[in-house]
């Protein structure tokens, strides 16, 4: 395609603007984290003297890093699980498929379309009985079933990429099921479970229902922290706000800096 | 030490039988070629052997031991790929010395193992580079390096030079053959190129439609093709057939009505065939001498000049017939031209496809490469229905 000065002029404006406006909500929770409750809800404006007064309140009345401790335990654990489950799965579906793999992901996506408060109660329920209500490992386990149909779906694409050959030259060469998976497939199809891992702590890390379900204080992530923030008796802006950019402000960051590998993970094969 | 013998295998995927019961006997030291035309099961045989593939029913036995259940790396094979299949995050060295890190034998040992295959193939200087930093020829003799590595009973090969241009698979061809002679390895070679076939083979197994169709040396599948099919696939250009009537059978051949008049007696078996049959006639390009006196004629349609030799597209009233002449006839297009044949070149063939038997063996049929000439004695073709 030819593009001229003008279309490419025209193309960066309007990618600029739908940027702005995604981006604008969080940057407008960043400033108001900055006001004080009275400018929070006064005429929006720029310009104002920034203070820490909410960040200060804030971390008076409830633990920031404790959250956090359990935002990242349960984000990264639960990835950590997903993978572990589902490498092995992504294998055997890419690689020894059997009439029904194409039925069983079909499932396994299936199950992501169901209202998560739809089991909200039978789960609560098995919950209660184990002993898991307000645990990390419970929340692991819930994020990794969670998380589990996207993590195998993704893997099982970018394993699909692999030329099935080099894993036949592998077992020619003496390879176990282990050692291929070990010495080859994940060495070559790293950068897809890296993306795949990332994508997974983002979701793990921004969930909100069953967090705010199934915990209480022990094992609260970072999302149930914002949410203790809206009061019965009103929204104190400036303070939700600042909760809010330091919830947000790890994956932010986190996914600023892997944001390479994401792309290069989610586009790995289409551009091979 | 390896022989390889194959009994009744037959692979079924679902419903498609892709392999209808292959009986075959690979003798030691000896570089067997699977030749046919795509989808007619050489891969999948070979992909049985390597055991990449269980076979559905059949035995496979290696020196006299039944390997179905054995897996792929404990029968003691190497295979090379058509897409070479190096492990891209892994160097030469690393590559080649894969099977042997498995196996784990020390890193030392590892790497004299590894000099020397790469001293055999001249890839000492590559040792360090990645796969991608390979050319097209690089790469494929890393992958017969890592097959030399594994120090094989059999070699396996699919395919290997259809990924190289013409001139490196000249030479790799070459390289192959001398390679052979220095392992003195037993090798199974599959292609559906029949000049690789000929030119590396002792024996040749001519596949089609999942069955063998012959089973011969070069020289015997050149020269005593069983059936139309093996006529027409091996010989380059490929061989004319023209439909002829019998007219007498003797003990000395059948004598057949050509078209245009002529007739023509080839020194063939004339058993179970009878004055009036309709047969083919099927004589390769080469054995069709031009002549004004010969009594098949037609208009030439396109002239291919090679240099050495030319080729004739001759038309006829049956289609086109290929002709190779001498490299400088003088010949135009839409010229007519005379010309006849050697009775003793031609190959009659019956309504079926099947070769009526030649009254004379050639005496090449039987040559191999000289050194393996006692080895071949014993794996004499085996005759076989036509498909």
């Amino acid at each position: 395609m030819n593009t001229s000065r003008l279309q490419r002029f025209i193309l960066a404006v309007l990618a600029w603007s739908i940027t702005f406006v995604i981006f604008f909500p969080i940057l407008w929770m960043i400033l108001t984290g900055f006001k004080t409750e009275a400018q929070a809800i006064a005429d929006p404006t720029l310009f104002f003297t920034p203070t820490l007064d909410s960040y200060a309140a804030v971390q008076g009345r409830a633990d920031y890093f404790r959250f956090a401790y359990n935002s990242v335990y349960v984000a990264f654990g639960s990835t950590l699980l997903a993978l572990m489950i589902g490498i092995p799965a992504a294998y055997s579906m890419a690689f020894l498929p059997t009439k029904r793999t194409k039925g069983t992901m079909l499932w396994m996506l299936s199950t992501k379309m169901l209202p998560p408060v739809g089991v909200l109660v039978p789960i609560y329920l098995i919950f209660r009985d184990l002993g898991m209500l307000d645990t990390r490992i419970g929340l692991t386990v819930i994020y990794t079933l969670m998380n589990l149909p996207i993590v195998i779906w993704m893997l099982y694409t970018f394993f699909k990429d692999l030329p099935k050959d080099i894993l036949e030259a592998g077992r020619m060469d003496g390879a176990n099921t282990r050692q291929e998976m070990l010495y080859l497939l994940i060495p070559l199809t790293l950068p897809g479970i890296a993306s795949t891992g990332l994508l997974s702590v983002i979701l793990s890390w921004n969930e909100a229902f069953w967090s705010l379900n199934l915990t209480s204080s022990r094992a609260a992530p970072l999302t149930a922290y914002i949410a203790s923030f809206s009061s019965p008796e009103g929204l104190f802006w400036a303070k939700l706000s600042a909760a809010s950019t330091m919830a947000v402000a790890p994956i932010l960051i986190f996914g600023w800096l892997t944001q390479k590998q994401m792309v290069r993970g989610l586009t790995f094969g289409a551009v091979k | 030490m390896a022989t390889l013998q194959i009994k009744q295998v037959v692979k079924r995927f679902d419903d498609t039988e892709v392999l209808k019961g292959i009986d075959l006997e690979v003798n030691d030291r000896e570089f067997v070629v699977f030749v046919g035309p795509s989808g007619c099961g050489k891969s999948t045989l070979l992909r049985i052997i390597a055991g990449l593939e269980s076979a559905t029913t059949g035995d496979l036995l290696i020196d006299g031991e039944r390997i179905n259940e054995v897996g792929p790396a404990d029968r003691g094979l190497a295979m090379v790929f058509q897409s070479y299949a190096l492990y891209p995050h892994m160097t030469v060295e690393d590559n080649m010395g894969f099977s042997l890190r498995l196996a784990g034998v020390g890193k030392q040992a590892r790497r004299e193992k590894v000099l020397e295959a790469a001293r055999i193939l001249q890839l000492e200087p590559l040792l360090d580079r990645k796969p991608k930093a390979l050319s097209g020829g690089q790469r494929q003799r890393v992958a017969i390096g890592r097959a030399i590595v594994r120090n094989p009973s059999i070699f396996l090969f699919d395919e290997p030079l259809s990924n190289l241009d013409a001139a490196l698979r000249v030479q790799m061809r070459i390289e192959l053959a001398r390679l052979h002679e220095e392992l003195d390895a037993t090798m199974i070679y599959v292609t559906h190129d029949q000049i690789e076939a000929m030119t590396m083979a002792d024996k040749i197994v001519v596949l089609q439609g999942g069955e063998v169709e012959q089973v011969g040396s070069p020289m015997e599948l050149y020269h005593h093709p069983c059936n139309r099919f093996v006529a027409g696939f091996i010989g380059s250009p490929k061989m004319n057939f023209l439909p002829v009537t019998a007219q007498a059978v003797s003990t000395s051949g059948v004598r057949v009505a050509l078209p245009g008049g002529g007739t023509s007696e080839v020194a063939v078996n004339g058993e179970g065939a009878q004055a009036g049959d309709a047969l083919e006639l099927g004589i390769r390009p080469e054995h069709l001498l031009l002549d004004d006196q010969g009594p098949l004629s037609g208009q030439i349609k396109v002239i291919e000049r090679l240099g050495g030799q030319t080729s004739l597209y001759v038309e006829m009233d049956d289609g086109i017939i290929t002709i190779t002449a001498d490299g400088d006839v003088t010949y135009r297009v839409n010229e007519q031209v005379n010309f006849g044949f050697e009775p003793s070149r031609a190959h009659l063939f019956d309504g079926q496809g099947l070769a009526l038997a030649s009254l004379q063996r050639h005496p090449l049929s039987g040559l191999v490469r000289q050194d393996s000439r006692e080895r071949v004695e014993n794996s004499r073709e085996r005759p076989e229905g036509g498909a």
